[in-house]
């Protein structure tokens, strides 16, 4: 096993695993986040108190944070390797047809990674370090208003501006992303296939919009 | 045709590389691109210049020796050929066309359009062949092989070795020629014996001659003259991990 790791397929498998998991992982993200479109600002915090209080989901957040980092450290590697792979490169630009959204996995990746440092600094570490949010009573129980630190940080237009070009990153990636990550698990079939390809452009254009909703439609509504 | 042709001239391994242009006239659209060439060299023969160098064999598009990288795509503007069966009428009168060697760390030029493809014979000899003792002629049908396997299996040796799918990938990645060459082994019974060891030592080997790490990006499949699918590659993937895991 340590040697499949090793290999250049295993270092992908990696990738590939994390990539399915981050993207599983969004949904739920995605999930919570639409409550905040409920009247009330109530669903939404207790959600989130949820998440952040849970035992289960506090071990997943470790693991969360952990094969993110996997994902991240593997990519960078085998995107070095690849770079010094051809160290002279064409004149010509590459003609080749092929996957458009394939060429800037590594570009996405930093728009990405740049922004979840915003974003965690944002809402995460503000909430849960810095006392950003307010403290609410719900029948009885003490909860962070987080919906109200969303709704005011959305208020401002820059940032609003940030989050919708890098949630158009966050599309491009998993475009291409998605059924990569099939194709790298050894999952290709002549019928299959381009039902995967279809489902995850289709996944891929409803989680951008979904995430992009979310500051669009707070700075215009509330 | 009148074209203007940049091309990329080398003296030796070692030596600093450099873009010369050429005006080659009244080229016939029906030539082939190496008869172009032909007449180009015959041009700076005539000079007493040195000709330009490219590799080529057959020129009937089934050896595998030639390959250039015309104009941002290996093999040129046509699809599914060689360089050698690409036709000059692919192209229009006044055009430039800029010719490149393949490029990719392991693949070093010789001289000018030369690439040593040495590489690719060492991922073979890694493992793509089959040692075990076969006996005599067999029988014709003495091994029953599903018609299915049998076409994917010859699918995937119509590989002819170009290197076409490392000089299109971004990553400069050999996973197209690998995986089609262990799996014209892993669909017949006879190359499942070693299936498990061959998968493993061709791709270590791959890996430590310095090609990219694929990424989907499908550029290989677009620009292999033998069309050699994707599908391959995923069962070269499927084949490391059973070998690895099980």
């Amino acid at each position: 096993m340590r040697t499949l790791f090793s290999s250049s397929v295993g270092k992908k498998l990696i990738m590939s695993l994390a990539g399915l998991f981050l993207i599983t992982f969004l949904v739920v993200h995605l999930g919570i986040n639409l409550l905040l479109f409920m009247d009330s600002t109530e669903p939404f915090n207790i959600a989130a108190h949820f998440m952040a209080t849970n035992l289960v989901i506090k071990v997943f957040e470790i693991v969360l944070f952990g094969i993110f980092f996997l994902h991240m450290i593997y990519g960078l590697i085998l995107s070095v390797q690849n770079m010094l792979a051809r160290p002279v490169g064409y004149r010509k630009a590459n003609h080749s047809q092929k996957s458009f959204f394939s060429k800037y996995m590594f570009h996405t990746a930093i728009i990405l990674l740049i922004f979840l440092g915003l974003h965690l600094l944002d809402f995460y570490i503000k909430s849960k370090f810095l006392g950003g949010a307010d403290t609410i009573i719900i029948d009885g129980e003490e909860y962070h208003d987080l919906a109200t630190l969303v709704i005011e940080r959305f208020q401002i237009g820059w940032v609003v501006i940030i989050y919708v070009i890098a949630l158009f990153g966050l599309g491009f990636h998993l475009h291409h992303g998605f059924q990569s990550a099939f194709q790298t698990l050894g999952l290709n079939h002549p019928v299959y296939t381009p039902i995967i390809k279809f489902l995850g452009v289709l996944y891929s254009i409803v989680v951008t919009l979904g995430f992009m909703a979310i500051p669009v439609l707070i700075y215009f509504l509330k | 045709m009148d074209l203007t042709l940049k091309i990329w001239r080398q003296e030796n391994r070692t030596a600093k590389g450099r873009f010369e242009t050429y005006l080659v006239r009244g080229i016939s659209p029906d030539s082939s691109f190496f008869e172009m060439l032909d007449v180009l060299n015959q041009q700076l023969v005539d000079k007493f210049e040195m000709p330009v160098c490219f590799d080529h064999d057959c020129r009937e598009g089934i050896c595998g020796a030639c390959g250039l990288y015309i104009n941002g795509r290996p093999h040129g503007p046509d699809s599914a050929v060689t360089t050698c069966q690409l036709h000059m009428r692919k192209f229009k009168d006044g055009d430039t066309i800029t010719i490149e060697p393949w490029r990719a760390k392991p693949f070093p030029i010789i001289r000018d359009l030369v690439v040593d493809r040495t590489a690719f014979d060492k991922i073979i000899e890694a493992g793509g062949y089959i040692s075990v003792n076969t006996g005599g002629v067999p029988d014709g049908n003495a091994i029953p092989i599903p018609k299915k396997n049998a076409d994917v299996a010859m699918d995937a040796a119509s590989c002819i070795g170009c290197g076409a799918c490392v000089a299109a990938c971004k990553n400069a990645s050999a996973m197209l020629f690998v995986s089609a060459k262990v799996s014209q082994y892993a669909m017949l019974p006879q190359g499942k014996v070693e299936a498990k060891e061959r998968v493993k030592k061709m791709i270590a080997e791959m890996d430590e001659l310095g090609f990219g790490n694929c990424t989907n990006t499908g550029a290989c499949e677009a620009e292999c003259p033998k069309e050699i699918s994707l599908s391959h590659i995923a069962r070269l993937n499927r084949e490391l991990y059973a070998a690895k895991i099980l």
